[in-house]
C-alpha cells in the first residue's frame, strides 16, 4: 500500500484517500494535430518498472491534484510535488537519483 | 410551514462504548476563495466570531465556528435558524472579492461520538492517524469513513464531531454503532 503525503493540506495518508490520475507530464494534442501525435498523447502510456511519474488526487481529503514519483516494483514513493508544473522539481529528482541512479522516465532522468 | 427535521431525527446510540449521536440540525455554509484574501477572512471570521483556523484546524464556540476544508475553502458552522441571516451578511462582506458562498446545511448531516473510547471507535473507520499525540482537539479532518466521505474534528479529548452527507447519514450512524459494539474495545491508545 502506498503512503502518499498531499503537498497542498500536508496529509499523510494511505492510497485509499487519494485516486490515482495516471501518467504524469502529459503533452496534450487536441485539433489540427497529425494522427500520430493524437494517438500517442491519447492512448500510448508508459509502463514502467521502476521509477514512474503519476497524476494522483486527494479525493477524500482537500480535493486538490498533485504530482507523485514512486516505484512501480517496491511501492516506495519518493516524494510528490505540485500539479502546476511541466516536470519533476529538482529535489524530487535528486531523492530519486538518490535511491534509483541512473533512473529515467520520459524525457527525465 | 413544513416541519424541519435532520437526516436521522437526532437518533441516539448508547448501547456500545462509546456514545453516538445524530445531533440534528446544523447550518452549513461553504465558503470558496482565496483564502488569504482580507475579504474571505473578514466574511468568515466577522460571522462566526472564532479566529481564522490554521491549516487542519478547526475553531468553534457551540454552533458557530470555521472548519478548514482546503486551502481554498472554509466550512462556516452557525446556528441552523440563522443561515439566511448569516449567509446575507457574509455576501455584503465578501463584496466583489472573487468567493462562493453557499448554504449546504440540508445536503449534511451531523453526528458526534463521545466517550473515553471515541478515538479507538473512529480509528476503526478512518485512515487517519488518531493516535492522542497526532491527532488532537481542535484538528480537523477531511477522509474517508469505511466507503463515504466524512470530516471530523476533536470537541474535546472525549469527543468527535462528525459531517458527512445527509444521504449517507444513516449509513455512517450503522458503521459507529458497528465499530462501537459492547466488547470491541481494542486498547490500541491506552
Amino acid at each position: 500500500m502506498l503512503i502518499l503525503n498531499c503537498p497542498c493540506c500536508g496529509v499523510t495518508a494511505e492510497e485509499t484517500e487519494f485516486h490515482a490520475g495516471g501518467e504524469a507530464h502529459l503533452k496534450r494534442f487536441g485539433p489540427d494535430s497529425s494522427n500520430e501525435d493524437f494517438e500517442n498523447y491519447m492512448f500510448m502510456r508508459q509502463n514502467p518498472k521502476g521509477v514512474h511519474l503519476e497524476r494522483w488526487r486527494h479525493n477524500n481529503g482537500c480535493g486538490k491534484w498533485f504530482h507523485a514519483a514512486r516505484c512501480t516494483m517496491t511501492l516506495e514513493v519518493f516524494g510528490t510535488y505540485s500539479a502546476q508544473t511541466y516536470e519533476p522539481p529538482k529535489e524530487i529528482c535528486d531523492l530519486i537519483s538518490a535511491k534509483r541512479p541512473g533512473w529515467s522516465w520520459g524525457a527525465f532522468s | 410551514m413544513s416541519n424541519l427535521i435532520s437526516a436521522l431525527d437526532k437518533a441516539t446510540d448508547n448501547s456500545g462504548i462509546a456514545k453516538i449521536e445524530e445531533i440534528g440540525l446544523q447550518g452549513m455554509i461553504t465558503l470558496r476563495g482565496d483564502l488569504s484574501k482580507a475579504a474571505v477572512k473578514k466574511a468568515a471570521t466577522s460571522v462566526t466570531g472564532v479566529e481564522m483556523p490554521t491549516l487542519g484546524h478547526a475553531n468553534h464556540d457551540g454552533a458557530s465556528g470555521l472548519c478548514w476544508m482546503s486551502t481554498d475553502e472554509l466550512l462556516v458552522l452557525c446556528p441552523y435558524d440563522q443561515v439566511a441571516d448569516t449567509l446575507a451578511k457574509m455576501h455584503t462582506a465578501l463584496g466583489k472579492a472573487h468567493a462562493l458562498a453557499v448554504d449546504v446545511s440540508d445536503a449534511r448531516a451531523s453526528l458526534r461520538v463521545s466517550g473515553p473510547n471515541a478515538r479507538e471507535v473512529m480509528a476503526k473507520l478512518a485512515p487517519v492517524d488518531l493516535s492522542p499525540e497526532a491527532f488532537k482537539p481542535g484538528m480537523f479532518r477531511r477522509t474517508r469513513m469505511a466507503q463515504v466521505a466524512a470530516a471530523f474534528w476533536m470537541v474535546d479529548d472525549a469527543t468527535f464531531q462528525i459531517v458527512c452527507f445527509r444521504s449517507n447519514a444513516q449509513y455512517v450512524f450503522d458503521l459507529l454503532k458497528v465499530a462501537a459494539q459492547n466488547g470491541s474495545e481494542v486498547g490500541f491508545f491506552k
